[in-house]
């Protein structure tokens, strides 16, 4: 008889590990929103269903403004980092190996590795530095700060997108009397085009859900829908924080769901 | 009286620091309408001179000209010259048409005229029903029509093919070959076929420049270069050879075996003389040029292959249609005589 290849799904106690992992991933989010359908007044104590969280949240002036203002430093930050992060993709990948180039997708990739609370002390710091002496205020910093730690997200989904195109196709696109701009724009972008959307998605999802940079970075009334729930969880809790956890909830699956089906769908 | 399409003026190329040689100082001159393959191993810089040709590496040293100009400095999307590329390298995001169109497009003819000549190209290489579909719903040898469509779509002066039917099977490399020919003979386009296949080679080509380290062994026409081979690398490479040492001395040779044969102009010294199987024929023991003892003879359907041992121990092999002691072959260890055809035995350069 010969003895079955080792299998970790043949250990004893798999599915209740399982599942008990399962049950520690969902549990909390689900008890998240089922609370925010809660008619009565906590988010412990069920009191019957009812929709009066989502219409108070979305009636109310603070939540609408700090969700147009997550909107716009998502929509900025995801353009202005896609943008740097595909021509860093195409720099880094459109040739062939070179010195340091390890070195460089390190750099490229500084935000995953330096702790965001680092990251967030240190632009608290130089964008203070830069207000006193200019005099400047506005959303800008919170762009600049989001578009900054996006880079990342946006350049992996993109370079792996290139590292799997023929490098040759440029190459025929040349033999075939295009200039480098020709050849960019008629062959290199549109076989990029479900790389770059992958990556704004990524990016914008990243920039939406961002707590600590932005808690440090805003100035007094530039609240982001995380900030201003974190604000709100200092004082009573109520199922409005539910009701708008739950749709930004919504919100990201739809976005991460759609990376995935354009990242799946041109692979093969 | 034939015009120069492409000319190599002592082109090197060296990769690296230097240290590797691709191209050493070829010189090649090929002429309009020809069909002209560069034969050789792999790594012995065919591929180099073509993408030398095409513009997607620069020469270290040497010019490169196209009808007369120099265009070593030129990048490639101005030369007049196209790529049939090994991999094809289709653009998968368009369509079949749009593929071939795309040279014309890019060169900045009005859409009228580039659906007129795509249309044409379709035609010629019979991929009308195919017009719309994309580069991976096609099977390799549709494939390949269509690459080589999109190469001569804009007219170039010169196409530059680089192995394109070694990802084929045989079949389809038969048919593809002879495509091959009729395009070339109805579009009078000058061809450059790279390839390491010397059947292919002999069988499409006007001229064959045989390639080895970065160096031109021999130029000449497929009867040439098989019948006339310069050096023991061509003799070797193209077709099957046997290498007999001997010494020369003035109008004959004298053969390791001691034999001495009459050869006008052999010059003096120890040669290295080459001789087809297909040019040695078996005789009586006692008669003919040498004496040999039957090794072993192989029956290939076409011909018969004896392998044969001279009396110094060389061992040649001798190809022929019929064997000479009847149906039943010839045995083991039987004697026999060893007569050269005439003009069989050549002299190498080195």
């Amino acid at each position: 008889m010969a003895t079955k290849p080792f299998s970790v799904t043949r250990l004893p106690g798999f599915g209740a590990i399982a599942i008990a992992a399962f049950i520690a991933l969902y549990a909390p989010i689900i008890t998240l929103v089922v609370y925010s359908f809660n008619a009565a007044n906590s988010v412990a104590i069920w009191g019957g269903f009812s929709l009066d969280w989502y219409r108070l949240a979305w009636e109310n002036d603070q939540v609408q403004q700090a969700a147009i203002r997550s909107l716009v430093i998502a929509t900025f930050a995801a353009g202005f980092s896609t943008l740097l992060a595909t021509l860093a993709a195409v720099g880094t990948t459109r040739r062939g190996r070179f010195k340091g180039q390890t070195i460089i997708y390190v750099m490229i990739n500084q935000p995953l590795m330096v702790p965001e609370i680092v990251t967030a002390v240190a632009l608290l710091i130089l964008f203070g530095a830069i207000r006193t002496a200019t005099g400047i205020q506005g959303l800008g910093y919170l762009i600049l700060a989001h578009t900054a730690f996006c880079i990342p997200f946006a350049y992996l989904p993109i370079r792996a997108r290139l590292e799997g195109m023929d490098m040759s196709l440029e190459t025929a696109a040349a033999d075939l009397y295009a200039t480098p701009w020709q050849a960019f724009r008629h062959v290199t972008l549109p076989l990029l085009a479900p790389g770059i959307l992958a990556g704004a998605m990524l990016a914008f999802v990243i920039s939406l859900d961002d707590v600590i940079i932005t808690e440090f970075v805003k100035s007094a009334g530039q609240d982001t829908l995380p900030t201003y729930m974190l604000g709100q969880l200092r004082r009573a809790m109520t199922p409005e924080v539910n009701a708008i956890s739950t749709a930004l909830l919504v919100l990201t699956v739809l976005l991460l769901t759609g990376f995935f089906l354009i990242t799946r769908g041109r692979q093969n | 009286m034939t015009t120069t399409a492409i000319e190599a003026r002592a082109v090197t190329k060296r990769f690296g620091a230097g240290e590797i040689t691709a191209l050493d100082a070829v010189s090649i001159s090929i002429a309009q309408g020809e069909f002209f393959t560069l034969l050789g191993p792999s790594g012995c810089g065919k591929t180099t001179l073509l993408r030398c040709i095409a513009g997607f590496e620069t020469p270290t040293d040497g010019a490169i000209l196209l009808s007369g100009s120099d265009i070593t400095a030129s990048p490639p999307n101005k030369r007049n010259v196209n790529t049939v590329f090994q991999s094809y390298a289709l653009f998968p995001h368009l369509t079949v048409a749009q593929n071939i169109g795309f040279g014309l497009k890019m060169r900045g003819d009005d859409a009228a005229k580039v659906d007129k000549r795509t249309e044409e190209m379709l035609a010629l290489v019979k991929m009308e029903q195919m017009a719309s579909r994309r580069p991976e719903q096609l099977s390799g040898g549709q494939q390949q029509r269509v690459a080589l469509a999109r190469a001569l779509a804009p007219a170039p002066e010169v196409l530059l093919l680089d192995e394109p039917l070694s990802a084929l099977d045989l079949k389809l490399r038969k048919e593809m070959q002879s495509e091959l020919k009729r395009l070339q003979s109805e579009t009078g386009i000058t061809f450059v076929f790279v390839t390491h296949d010397q059947e292919e080679a002999l069988t499409m080509s006007d001229r064959i420049a045989v390639m080895s380290h970065g160096q031109l062994q021999q130029v000449g026409s497929p009867r040439e270069i098989y019948t006339r081979p310069v050096n023991r690398f061509v003799a070797d490479f193209i077709g099957e050879t046997n290498f007999l040492e001997a010494e020369a001395k003035g109008d004959s040779v004298t053969l390791s075996t001691g034999d001495t044969l009459p050869l006008p102009g052999a010059g003096t010294g120890p040669i290295t003389l080459a001789v087809r199987p297909e040019l040695l024929r078996l005789t009586e023991p006692g008669e003919g040029d040498l004496t040999a003892t039957v090794r072993d003879s192989v029956y290939f359907g076409t011909d018969w292959h004896c392998h044969l041992l001279l009396s110094d121990g060389t061992e040649v092999v001798a190809r022929m249609q019929s064997p000479p002691t009847g149906e039943s072959g010839i045995g083991k260890g039987q004697p026999v005589g060893l007569a050269f055809a005439p003009g069989a035995l050549r002299v190498l350069e080195d």
